[in-house]
């Protein structure tokens, strides 16, 4: 409990007063108020940075669920091949981030990887992932939904935990697969999709080590994979601004904060638990 | 036999064997596009790199350059060998440190009573909540004012005082640790500490695996911590060596294809031989 203290606390009430500070690290902490706050809202490149974690989070957050559910769904069937197929779709998981991105660099490389060819055969004219600013991004969101074992077997815990004998019910009682779906598998799976959205959320407003991989600190090209995460690496580490960067961690802790207790919130009227009456 | 199931077999069979085939098809094309970057790193790492920046595609590198992994343990500019070690020691103290406290800590929540216990318990599992982002900066200051700034000291000090993570899904397992067998050591007059390391501790000994394996793969991935606290080349864990090797003038594709390839080996042959394990430690995590 000290160490909770200690590591947890202490630190999150001193980053609200260095955020209130300039502080280059070699000198003491100068208390400014909340010009570091004003200065954010003046920051052209904080604005790039906001604008691309949130197409991040929008984009790679619902795609990775829908696909992690699909997934979980083909996967809900006891094949000869099921372990098989869960340790593939597991593997991913296990990459470490910085090989995963340097793998696909190479892999979206025009005319080297197998991505743009694989396009080309299919009579597409690919763009340069890395190189143009306008789908830069997407490269990062691809490279953040391959690893989605997890919230796939998070999915598939869910619904192996369905009674049969619902499933059964709702096999003779609804004529089409998709009112089954729609009307009993997701409502009973809405614990799992609760908690892989605020994990989701929560990750992906961090994104960090994709983004710096692929656009350094400058969110190479164009500053289209700037991220919020780089920019605050780049204001303590590079700039050892530690007070702005403090600002800019405090907000994002404020934003992610408020996002989880929201969805929370709203949890109580979309999330179906078991032998609760409503 | 009544002809009657007869004919609906013979009608059916068709159609099972259709489906089965399909379903086989859609899951093996999944299978091969997650595959697919395993598999490129794979023969990146083998390949010259003229073979890698070929005008054409090729599949496998032929001939095999077994050459790559000599550079890679031998060049000056990428100490591999002196990373790769950093990351195995890192992980490994790392996971020591987690079981070690965790298993404490998750005693203390699953096997004892104390007042305010469940107070604290959710303190900690907000913790679990909230972003590192939050306090990072403050404990990166503090380090570099105790002067442990480009030491392992503040990456894996932190663990000897637990983590939420890992603290809840032990308490799940310690929690299914039976009572009458804490309430028989009491009265024999063990001392709580012995109760954790004589009779809680060998119970839980698969649950210790599990964190202990979970703790060793996210900490031979963890990325930030590294990358803040450390400066020599000689310090850095490999995923931060990696990054380092790649984004200095030095691009060169095969070595540092070569390098991802041994980064990423470990952590899948270790996952290979303790899918089950790892499954389990899924199963007992999801929240309700």
């Amino acid at each position: 409990m000290i160490g909770l203290t200690v590591f947890t606390i202490i630190p999150l009430i001193l980053t609200f007063y260095i955020a209130q500070t300039k502080f280059p690290l070699s000198g003491a902490p100068k208390w400014i108020g909340a010009d570091n706050y004003l200065a954010i809202l003046n920051d052209p490149a904080v604005r790039t940075a906001v604008r691309n974690t949130l197409t991040f989070a929008v984009l790679s957050v619902p795609i990775k669920l829908v696909l992690a559910l699909v997934l979980a769904l083909l996967l809900n069937r006891a094949t000869k091949m099921s372990g098989f197929y869960q340790t593939v779709f597991y593997l991913p998981f296990l990459m470490p981030a910085v090989a995963g991105s340097l793998v696909f660099m190479l892999m979206f490389s025009p005319g080297v990887g197998p991505v743009n060819v694989f396009l080309e055969f299919l009579g597409f004219s690919p763009p340069d992932w890395l190189l143009d600013p306008k789908v830069a991004l997407w490269t990062v969101i691809i490279l953040n939904i391959w690893p989605l074992g997890v919230e796939t077997l998070v999915f598939l815990g869910g619904l192996q935990g369905i009674p049969k004998d619902v499933s059964d019910a709702a096999d003779l009682d609804s004529p089409r697969p998709w009112q089954k779906f729609v009307w009993i598998t997701v409502p009973l799976i809405t614990p799992m999709i609760l908690f892989n959205l605020v994990i989701g959320i929560i990750y992906s407003f961090q994104v960090f080590t994709q983004a710096i991989v692929f656009g350094g600190t400058t969110g190479r090209p164009a500053e289209a994979t700037l991220v919020y995460m780089v920019l605050i690496y780049r204001a303590a580490f590079k700039y050892f601004n530690m007070g702005y960067a403090a600002a800019m961690a405090s907000v994002l802790f404020g934003v992610v904060l408020l996002l989880t207790l929201l969805i929370f919130r709203t949890a109580r009227s979309w999330v179906y638990y078991e032998g609760e009456s409503r | 036999m009544t002809p009657v199931p007869d004919a609906r077999k013979r009608r059916t069979a068709p159609r099972l064997l259709w489906q089965t085939v399909s379903y086989h098809g859609v899951m093996l094309l999944f299978a091969a596009i997650f595959l697919l970057p395993f598999f490129w790193m794979t023969i990146s790492a083998f390949k010259t790199k003229a073979q890698i920046f070929a005008d054409h595609i090729t599949w496998f590198p032929n001939p095999i350059q077994w050459q790559n992994v000599v550079t890679l343990v031998t060049r000056d500019d990428f100490p591999f060998v002196r990373q790769f070690m950093n990351s195995v020691f890192y992980a490994g103290s790392v996971a020591l440190a987690i079981c070690f406290s965790c298993s404490l800590a998750a005693y203390s929540f699953g096997c004892l009573r104390w007042r305010g216990r469940n107070f604290v318990f959710i303190l900690t599992v907000c913790a679990l909540l909230l972003p590192g982002i939050a306090t990072f900066l403050p404990t990166y200051i503090g380090w570099s004012k105790l002067g442990f700034n480009g030491t392992y000291v503040p990456l894996i000090a932190p663990a000897l005082f637990g983590d939420a993570f890992f603290i809840f899904m032990l308490r799940q397992f310690f929690l299914g640790v039976p009572r009458e067998l804490l309430d028989a050591a009491r009265l024999d007059g063990a001392s709580e500490f012995r109760i954790w390391w004589q009779i809680v501790m060998p119970q839980v000994r698969t649950a210790l695996i599990i964190v202990g394996l979970f703790a060793i793969v996210y900490t031979w991935n963890e990325f930030f911590g590294p990358l803040i606290y450390l400066q020599k080349k000689e310090d850095f864990p490999l995923s931060v060596g990696l990054f380092t090797f790649q984004s200095g003038r030095s691009k060169e594709w095969p070595l540092a294809m070569a390098g991802a390839f041994f980064t990423a080996l470990p952590m899948v042959v270790l996952f290979l031989f303790t899918q089950r394990l790892f499954r389990q430690g899924l199963n007992s995590r999801s929240l309700k």
